[in-house]
């Protein structure tokens, strides 16, 4: 591997929230411009690890380590990881109401171009900027003018998500379940426009349950994780076998020790 | 995580109009007496009307005890302790704003309110008012052309003496309530605007009121008539220096819109409210009305509060036009020991008469918020309508927020409504907003800022930006 291309590195990571351990020993490396799938049940901890990549502090990292671009970004604050490019669509995405959405989405965009030194955008170039970005996920112009996710439907809540991504160019995205909840139309907007975003600099780390995800976003390496391990990798076959066999005919014996 | 630390740290910016102004002051001796009353009418040379209006308010004041419903915790306020008049010395002289003290000019500008020709807002006219005397009011020449008044209610008394003796007391009668009372006594200077028949306003007016004295309550009076057809919109601004001590602020304001007339009765109020351990701050006991006495006419209030250590404020209209208007539009702010009990009232008499309250309360620290309000509909108010909803956010784990809806009707044809809301920020909000490279400190004011926004949306545009300043927000105001 060619240790100049690599973008993530998770080492050895146990992490949990309270008392509860939940990421028992996480190993993963992640080069630029690869995409990658996380499967496996409920509870088995992938929203936690994609949380914790982002900095939620209401988790706990007990040991290890996560670097990006070869440093260590384990006690950075969330807004400094998303300003130096690394991005969470989240599963479930939250309401500020009363915040008008291209309001909260040039402030963010600003900080992100901040870090890059590149010129803040004015609200009016900003909207220019916004409008070319609408299309990728074909999204409503109307959107913008309402308070962020207030009021959206879920697959409307998950074209936003998407939309920051494409707003924010992040260097890595983990994309928390992002595919569930849409219908087959959403769903193949949503993947188009995360290929769109997928460019050979640009790594995805996909979060999902479903194998139709992965038939419109082919990934280069397929994860499966069990009580907060990853205990299987494979190529994309290995998400058809566990579209086939289930997690069961796996036959996952790790306990997690 | 966003620890309340944090938290109180956006709310904690310091307050920077916390200085004072060394001038020469003059002031009467302590305490309220017919003798104080009458020495302060002499000073302001009144006629005898006012004078007797005084001393009617200070007969029925000596009878009256001071109210204990609301929900305050203060220690007794000693009335004879406290001076009821300063001026800056010898400011009767000053016949034009360049023979102004130039400490004072230099205060206002401190303050963000220029007054001097060069440097004065171009669509704002200002009076404003230092301790117990109006200092300047700008563009009262322009605003004479269209037949507008605007200036210090003192002025008023003397140049416009028949509509005061029409209008004053009128909305808020000298015996309405203890505050009211001890005002229509010992009231000091506030402003006075007369909107002819069919006027619009060519420009916003604003007053800003400014405590300059430790020792000295501040009790201005503030008189605003439009006559028929005719609209006008209204700011106010307050803030005052860091004293230890409580300095006493009762006001009174009356509004009264005939027919189809319109005003408009903005305030951003940041008086000095107390240091974290509650020591010090304005004590504010406001009477504020509103009549809408026309047909079809409107008074809408919209109140930005964020300071003072004590508030007891309730912006009301009295809607005895048919098919009137009034409206309240409320943010009030509360951090460590500041008390708020404020709301409104609307009291429906005329028919088809309608009115609206949005209350938004933000309580911090240990503070307690509470929205007290009241809408009556009387048996004549057929077809009366009101929409009543009333939000509160509580930061941190301290605080206190309280709703008291009082609802009144004698009126079978009429529609009462009523929501309210009691919520936190909470971790997943301020995350979701950080994960987007959005820090703690903005995230929050972000937050505060959307809860609040059906109230700044409310705001002219001159205040709006300053309100959203002063909750240490940074979206808001934005063009668009």
């Amino acid at each position: 591997m060619d240790s100049n291309k690599l973008i993530l590195e998770i080492r050895n990571l146990y992490a949990g929230i309270d008392e509860k351990n939940i990421l028992n020993g996480i190993n993963l490396k992640i080069n630029e411009g690869e995409i990658h799938a996380i499967m496996g049940k409920n509870g088995s901890g992938k929203s936690t690890l994609s949380k914790i990549i982002a900095g939620d502090p209401s988790y706990s990292i007990t040991s290890g380590e996560i670097f990006f671009k070869h440093k260590n970004i384990k006690d950075l604050e969330p807004e400094i990881r998303s300003n130096i490019g690394i991005f969470l669509g989240f599963q479930y995405p939250i309401e500020i109401p009363g915040v008008k959405n291209i309001d909260f989405l040039r402030v963010s965009v600003n900080a992100r171009r901040k870090q890059l030194k590149e010129s803040e955008l004015d609200t009016f170039e900003f909207e220019a900027f916004i409008e070319e970005q609408l299309e990728i996920v074909k999204m409503d112009k109307a959107f913008l003018e309402r308070g962020v996710n207030q009021g959206f439907s879920g697959g409307e809540k998950k074209r936003n998500e998407i939309l920051q991504m494409a707003l924010l160019k992040p260097d890595i995205a983990f994309l928390d379940e992002t595919d569930s909840g849409l219908d087959i139309d959403a769903l193949r907007i949503i993947a188009s426009g995360i290929n769109k975003l997928h460019t050979p600099k640009k790594s995805i780390v996909l979060i999902t349950h479903y194998q139709r995800l992965l038939n419109e976003i082919e990934p280069d390496f397929v994860h499966v994780m069990h009580n907060g391990q990853i205990v299987r990798t494979g190529k994309k076959d290995l998400a058809i076998e566990l579209e086939k066999n289930g997690y069961e005919g796996l036959a996952l014996n790790n306990t997690g020790k | 995580m966003p620890s309340n630390e944090t938290i109180s740290k956006v709310l904690e910016k310091s307050y920077p109009y916390g200085f004072l102004t060394e001038i020469e002051s003059e002031k009467i001796p302590k305490g309220i007496n017919e003798k104080i009353v009458r020495l302060i009418s002499k000073k302001k040379n009144e006629p005898e009307f006012l004078l007797s209006f005084r001393l009617k308010a200070l007969r029925k004041w000596e009878k009256m005890k001071e109210p204990n419903w609301a929900n305050l915790n203060y220690p007794p306020i000693d009335y004879q302790d406290l001076i009821y008049y300063s001026a800056p010395k010898d400011i009767e002289k000053k016949a034009s704003l360049e023979e102004v003290d130039s400490e004072i000019l230099e205060t206002f500008d401190k303050l963000g309110i220029p007054l001097s020709e060069q440097k004065r807002l171009s669509n704002v006219a200002v009076d404003a008012v230092f301790d117990s005397v109006s200092i300047a009011t700008t563009f009262k020449e322009q605003l004479a052309k269209e037949g507008v008044i605007f200036c210090s209610i003192s002025e008023a008394i003397q140049k416009h003496p028949n509509l005061i003796k029409q209008y004053l007391g009128q909305v808020v009668p000298i015996n309405d309530n203890f505050f009211a009372a001890l005002n229509s006594a010992v009231f000091s200077d506030g402003s006075f605007v007369y909107v002819p028949r069919g006027i619009k306003c060519p420009m916003e007016l604003s007053s800003y009121f400014r405590i300059n004295s430790g020792d000295t309550g501040q009790f201005e009076r503030t008189l605003i008539i439009a006559e028929e057809g005719s609209s006008v919109s209204y700011l106010e601004g307050c803030t005052a220096p860091m004293f230890d001590t409580n300095t006493l602020h009762a006001a009174v304001v009356e509004l009264v819109a005939l027919d189809d007339a319109y005003i408009k009765y903005s305030t951003v109020q940041n008086w000095y409210a107390g240091d974290k351990n509650g020591k010090g701050g304005i004590y504010n006991f406001v009477t504020k009305r509103g009549k809408c006495k026309g047909a079809r006419s409107k008074i809408s209030w919209s109140q930005v509060e964020t300071g003072s250590s004590i508030t007891w404020k309730y912006p009301s209209c009295i809607l005895e036009g048919e098919s009137s208007i009034g409206e309240f539009y409320s943010v009030a702010l509360t951090n460590n020991k500041q008390i708020a009990d404020t709301g409104t009232k609307m009291i429906h008499i005329g028919q088809n008469s309608k009115s609206t309250i949005i209350s938004k309360g933000i309580s911090a620290g240990k503070s307690k918020n509470s929205y007290r309000g009241l809408v009556q509909i009387s048996p004549k108010a057929k077809g009366s309508k009101n929409y009543s909803q009333c939000d509160s956010l509580l930061i941190g784990d301290q605080a206190e927020a309280n709703t008291y809806p009082y609802i009144n009707s004698q009126q079978m044809y009429s529609v009462v409504e009523h929501e309210a809301s009691t919520s936190k920020i909470s971790e997943e909000q301020l995350f979701y907003l950080q994960s987007r490279g959005i820090d703690n400190e903005e995230a929050i004011s972000m937050i505060v800022s959307g809860f609040c926004r059906d109230v700044f949306n409310e705001l002219p545009m001159e205040f709006a930006s300053e309100a959203d300043g002063l909750l240490g927000l940074k979206l808001e105001g934005s063009v668009g």
